[in-house]
């Protein structure tokens, strides 16, 4: 199982990778009235089948050809469970698909959020050829980061050079750090 | 809140590296793998620690380090794949950042495979 939500992002974030999208959004949003932490994947990859939809939290259930289970998304939705939440995919075959996870904010079996900073560079930084749109929100307070308009002020200048991946950094850690204030996911 | 205008003048800085592409055919591949298992197990610090050593040495026109799907492998992931050309896939099992740094500086710097990491010895 892994350790942080992050992680289960970085899973199914991968998934949308190996679909074939080209632009993938992610979003984190953290709601203290509501008691909430939603999470949400949302590709334009080549989706789902309805079958392959109702069988993609079985564990036994893959379409890799390299093995013959399918964990991430049973364990995603077994976290977000574990918190009195859930977890839901949302797919069309040639449009892409969506996977949202809700977890209690404050339950105590909630697994931290963890590094999603890393996630998220290794996203960008790793799949030049994808757009990304990220959000990352705590009750009134947001930022995004969004590739295609990084690229865009670039101008050519790839992600993974070393001056804009220490910039993607520095921005993922300030931002979050000012939207958190002291408190932590 | 930190805004995106520092871009520009990174653009600025670096306006002879705009456009320029490495000649791949002639570059060594590191390929980490992360797929669940590979996640699960501590590839993404992996990655970044291989991608950092690489940039922080100035060796990206001679080394790219990218990330790819389930190997195959899951029980012994982290995994990390080396190919130069010419020369036979050398594939890493069970890696973490300390022994990544290791690959790093005796095989991509060095030329000389870490065969205590390799699948080849490790017993099946």
């Amino acid at each position: 199982m892994m350790t942080e939500i992050a992680l289960n992002i970085l899973d199914a974030a991968e998934n949308s990778v190996r679909a074939g999208a080209d632009y993938i959004e992610i979003d984190v949003a953290a709601d203290t009235e509501k008691d909430m932490l939603e999470v949400s994947i949302r590709d334009n990859g080549c989706g789902m089948s309805e079958e392959q939809v109702r069988k993609a939290k079985d564990p036994f259930f893959t379409t890799r050809t390299t093995r013959r289970v399918g964990l991430g998304l049973p364990f995603f939705e077994q976290a977000a469970k574990g918190t009195g939440g859930s977890l839901k995919i949302i797919s069309r075959e040639g449009e892409g698909t969506t996977v949202k996870a809700v977890f209690g904010l404050s339950h105590i079996d909630r697994m931290p959020l963890g590094d999603i900073n890393s996630t998220i560079y290794t996203l960008a930084v790793f799949n030049e050829g994808i757009d990304f749109h990220y959000r990352y929100a705590y009750d009134d307070r947001e930022f995004v980061l969004d590739t295609k308009e990084m690229k865009q002020i670039l101008g050519g200048l790839p992600l993974h050079n070393a001056e804009v991946s220490e910039f993607i950094r520095d921005y993922l850690d300030a931002n979050q750090a000012e939207v958190n204030g002291r408190r932590i996911l | 809140m930190k805004s995106l205008e520092e871009l520009k003048a990174i653009r600025e800085r670096n306006q002879g590296k705009i456009g320029v592409r490495s000649e791949s055919k002639t570059q060594t591949r590191v390929v980490v793998g992360m797929a669940t298992c590979g996640i699960a197990s501590g590839a993404r610090p992996v990655l970044t620690a291989l991608s950092d050593a690489v940039q922080k040495e100035a060796l990206t026109e001679r080394i790219s380090v990218t990330s790819t799907g389930c190997i195959g492998l899951c029980q012994y992931e982290p995994i990390v794949e080396v190919m130069e050309p010419g020369k036979e896939k050398v594939t890493y099992v069970k890696m973490d950042p300390d022994k990544a740094m290791e690959v790093f500086d005796l095989h991509l710097k060095q030329g000389q495979t870490v065969a205590k990491y390799t699948l080849a010895t490790q017993q099946l």
